[in-house]
């Protein structure tokens, strides 16, 4: 008994040590080793329980090998047959015993973290819902307490849960933004699924579709902004503000004819067959993966992006169903700047 | 011609081996391109839809057709020859078993001149893969291939069930097979269950996309979560039936070069079994994310963990076996030797993905991908490349150099972990699976990079594998009998390679490793159960290879009847099905010819065996 306890006192600063490690891997807004909320955080306190764990018996695995391989190795005068061992029950029970007991060290704290992620919060009063739909390749957010629609950027008051209802529009996709929580499928109506996570701290998460969804899987990310309740209560306002058209009147009946048809902007009728474009120029990205940056950096300005995007759409995000504006709508290239600087300008205060 | 109507069980190993190996070049050329196109970055050398097709299918190739057929090559080779046998139960389907696994994996890779490769992932999830979303005949390919060869396997599978129940030479009781056999036997079992599953479920996704069915469809009343249901209770036992082979072949490889019997033999049966049987109950850990809720999440959760336990005993009783031993560092020993701590770790991680919370994180990511690659091609193609060492020269007759099979081993072990070791850093650090590229400023890059470098060199370390193969069949056929000098099994006890009838006479078995126990009471030989008499053997024939075109032939046919072809005669040949009906013709045919025509054989008289 004395020993095992000694031997989970060396355990600990192990653990400590493995967690520091593991830690220093990979972006903040990003990695599964530096999570920033509750949820994220659960996953990872299995992982370290785990790891250590795991280094445990390799480390005994690899110590044996070593040993056997090192002393039991055929010297060239050897000829006489070593002893044949038919075995040894007290040492096969033994390693037996041994990963048994370990599997209960794990599988307990399993379990009761399968139960916890379990428990979602549909029926909150106080947690803001969120209708999660996925599309060939971009991400729908509702906000149905709020009359809200928005894509790609997932605003969210800090602290607050957020109970997700996720599904899908075609193909199964996975709902995934690493440094929050573990992620879960979207599937067809019948089979929806819901979660939750919160975002304790405020700031901007990278997302990512983690399920083969076609050309641009890899492709279809998103960003989750978490904001202070305030700031978030007027992101709402400002969301359901009329719709902004372009100041041209001719320019303006050419994004009407020709965007609007799928897309919507403001308080008009979504049909959610494309993204919603309002605010747009205030989103983190263009198309989720052309990261608006004005130092240049990590991406281009928004309006480059948005060029870059109208221009070329097939060519930015492979297979996508938006038409081209050129090829398949037959827009000039003046009309394509001229739509590109008006979106660039549509921000919410 | 010889090789075509061939019934030899040891010449059907050779051809799996060949048949096995081209796939196995291919599914790993497949995968050299994938590492170039994540060297770096937004890099634009492949291009999506490429990309997506070659996961595929290097996933595809090289679970269904590159290391099942190896494993197939060393079981046919080795099994009746351990267990004293002139042959498998049945010689004439052991044939069609092979030709329809040709031509199944035949063609699966047409499908990369026939206009479009399967492109849904390995995995084929629907709706994905039906044909609103996947409009090539891409995945047309993927389920009809696999159909014809799983055929074959399950033909394989059948097969040895049936020669190791009923064939064993006297004496020799199921607890004194050797380990490799009981593996074998017990793989076959698993494939009896496991194979019909995938069967219906390719069966019905062929429905949806060729006669309109909606099993997967949801907006119809189907339901596309059905289909990770039934693909993974195939799946997961599938990984079972590539790794216990391979656990045979380190059971074979270990105890003769470390002069030992296996530590703990009755363990090892009984841990085998435990695998199997707990193999079939944990298909829903591929399905964490699905949304099973954490009833489900936490039963294959605890299920799965329990995995680990038989696979401890093993892993522990390899090292007992060495311990006291003496071990030698031959170039098969190496690859067994490095088998252990490299599985471990793929064991390990299997145990972290099985606990579900945690696996929201890993899964889809390049965890999972470090994860099965160490137990797949750390576990199972170092086994079998311990193997291909090992019985090379009771199969061809020529020992492999030993220089070219120690670099093999350290350039390919090298590369693997240089490979797959950073994965798992990728996939923490937030790097989802079947990505085509990946945008910069993420920290991927440099592990990315490191990755890509560690597979050139496994590529590098196949190379010389291939230079070993070729330089050696230059050399003349001299190995001796029992050429590693401590064979323990009935294998060693006759020429390399054997006879075709294996056994002049069939030998008396006295106990477990039953040549050892042989020699280490004076004999050279084994004492043998009959008397020298003639030896029936069955006859060559061409039907299995007829019926496997035929079968293929009718594949074809199905796939493309809905097509319009612009020409009035190929329009009318496949739109009325009648390509598909010469097909069956060919097909049924032959079966009848077989059944009406009696065939008994021919005899090896004795004044023959004596004459050698």
């Amino acid at each position: 008994m004395m020993k095992t306890w000694q031997a989970g006192k060396r355990l600990l600063p192990m653990t400590a040590a493995l967690g520091l490690i593991l830690a220093g891997c990979g972006r903040e807004d990003l990695s599964v080793l530096r999570p920033q909320g509750p949820a994220a955080e659960s996953s990872f306190d299995l992982m370290k329980l785990s790891i250590t764990i795991m280094i445990v018996v390799l480390l005994i695995v690899f110590s044996i090998a070593a040993y056997v391989l090192v002393r039991f190795r055929r010297k060239p005068d050897q000829r006489e047959i070593p002893e044949q061992v038919e075995g040894s029950f007290k040492l096969e029970v033994l390693w037996t015993v041994i990963p048994l007991i370990l599997v209960v060290v794990l599988a307990v704290p399993t379990v009761k973290a399968v139960f916890a992620a379990g428990n979602d919060h549909s029926n909150d009063k106080n947690a803001i819902k969120v209708k999660v739909t996925g599309h060939q390749y971009w991400w729908e957010f509702q906000y149905t307490d709020y009359g809200v629609t928005t894509a790609q950027d997932l605003v969210i008051p800090a602290g607050k849960d957020i109970a997700f209802e996720l599904s899908t529009k075609d193909v199964l996709h996975s709902f995934w933004v690493p440094s929050l929580s573990g992620k879960m499928d979207t599937n067809p109506d019948g089979t929806t699924n819901r979660f939750s996570f919160s975002a304790p701290n405020e700031g901007v998460y990278r997302g990512k579709c983690a399920e083969l969804c076609g050309p641009s899987h890899g492709f279809m990310e998103f960003k989750v902004k978490s904001v202070s309740e305030a700031e978030f209560e007027k992101w709402v306002k400002s969301m359901k503000s009329p719709a902004v058209l372009p100041e041209d009147p001719a320019l303006a009946e050419t994004f009407k004819s020709q965007c609007l048809t799928c897309h919507a902007v403001g308080d008009m009728p979504d049909l959610s067959s494309a993204p919603n474009l309002t605010g747009i120029g205030s989103r983190e990205s263009v198309a989720g993966i052309l990261l608006n940056d004005d130092t240049g950096v990590d991406g281009e300005p928004v309006l480059e992006n948005l060029k870059t995007w109208l221009h070329d759409t097939p060519g930015v995000k492979p297979g996508n169903k938006m038409p081209d504006p050129k090829k398949d709508m037959g827009l000039s290239d003046e009309e394509i700047d001229g739509i590109a600087e008006f979106l660039a300008g549509y921000t919410l205060d | 011609m010889d090789w075509i109507t061939t019934v030899d069980h040891k010449k059907i190993a050779i051809l799996y081996l060949w048949a096995g190996g081209l796939f196995f070049g291919i599914g790993g050329l497949e995968a050299i391109l994938i590492r170039i196109q994540l060297i770096k970055p937004m890099n634009t050398f492949l291009d999506a839809q490429t990309f997506n097709e070659l996961i595929t299918m290097h996933g595809t190739t090289m679970i269904f057709l590159g290391v099942m057929p190896v494993i197939f090559a060393l079981m046919n080779a080795v099994i009746p020859l351990q267990i004293g046998a002139r042959d498998v139960a049945f010689p004439f389907l052991n044939a069609l078993g092979f030709w329809t696994f040709l031509f199944g994996g035949v063609l699966l890779n047409l499908s990369w001149i026939m206009g479009g490769a399967p492109d849904a992932g390995w995995t084929s999830y629907t709706p994905l893969s039906t044909i609103e979303y996947s409009g090539t005949h891409g995945v047309d390919f993927y389920t009809i291939g696999l159909q014809i060869a799983g055929l074959g396997t399950l033909i394989g599978g059948i097969n040895f069930l049936a020669t190791i129940i009923t064939m064993r030479a006297p004496g020799m009781s199921f607890m004194r097979m050797p380990m490799f056999v009981w593996a074998s036997f017990i793989t076959s079992a698993i494939i009896l269950f496991a194979f019909p599953a995938i069967t219906v479920g390719l069966v019905l996704l062929t429905f949806d996309r060729i006669l309109g069915a909606n099993f997967f469809d949801t907006s119809a009343g189907g339901n596309s979560v059905l289909w990770q249901h039934i693909f993974w209770i195939f799946g997961h036992p599938e990984v079972y039936i590539l790794i216990l082979p391979a656990f045979g072949i380190i059971s074979e490889v270990i105890p003769t070069f470390a002069r030992k019997r296996l530590f703990g033999y009755s363990s090892m049966v009984f841990a085998t079994i435990l695998i199997a049987f707990l193999g079939f109950m944990v298909w829903a850990h591929h399905m964490f994310t699905t949304g099973l809720g954490p009833v489900a999440n936490a039963l294959f959760s605890v299920s799965t963990m329990l995995i680990a336990v038989p696979t401890g005993i093993k892993i522990f009783n390899w090292l007992f076996t060495m311990w006291g031993g003496q071990v030698r560092f031959t170039s098969p020993n190496l690859f067994a030797v490095g088998f252990i701590p490299t599985f471990t770790m793929g064991g390990v991680t299997g145990v972290m993905l099985a606990s579900a919370p945690a696996d929201f994180q890993f899964h889809d990511t390049y965890f999972v991908v470090a994860h099965f690659h160490y137990v797949i091609v750390g576990g199972l193609v170092l086994g079998l490349f311990a193997g291909l060492h090992y019985w090379w020269p009771k199969m061809f007759g020529r020992m492999l150099s030993e220089t070219l099979g120690k670099w093999t081993f350290w350039t390919f072990i090298i590369g693997f972990h240089l490979t797959f070791f950073v994965q798992h850093f990728l996939g923490l650090m937030g790097m989802q699976r079947r990505v085509f590229t990946y945008l910069p400023n993420q920290q991927f890059d440099l592990l990315n990079l490191i990755s890509t470098v560690g597979a050139g060199l496994m590529g590098v370390g196949m190379l010389i594998f291939l230079t070993n193969i070729f330089l050696t069949s230059r050399k003349p056929a001299d190995a001796p009998d029992d050429p590693w000098e401590d064979g323990r099994t009935l294998e060693w006890a006759i020429p390399s390679p054997p006879p075709e009838y294996n056994f002049k006479q069939t030998p008396l078995v006295r106990g477990l490793d039953a040549f050892w126990k042989e020699k280490t009471s004076g004999h050279k030989t084994m004492t043998p159960a009959e008397p020298v008499g003639p030896i029936h053997m069955p006859s060559a024939t061409i039907l299995p290879f007829l019926m496997s075109v035929g079968i293929f032939i009718a594949g074809l046919g199905f796939m493309f009847s809905r097509d319009d072809f612009g020409n009035a005669f190929m329009g009318f040949m496949f739109n009325h099905y009648l390509v598909t009906a010469i097909g069956l013709v060919i097909t049924f045919g032959s079966m009848l010819l077989r059944s009406l025509y009696d065939d008994h054989g021919w005899h090896i008289e004795p004044e023959e065996l004596e004459g050698r």
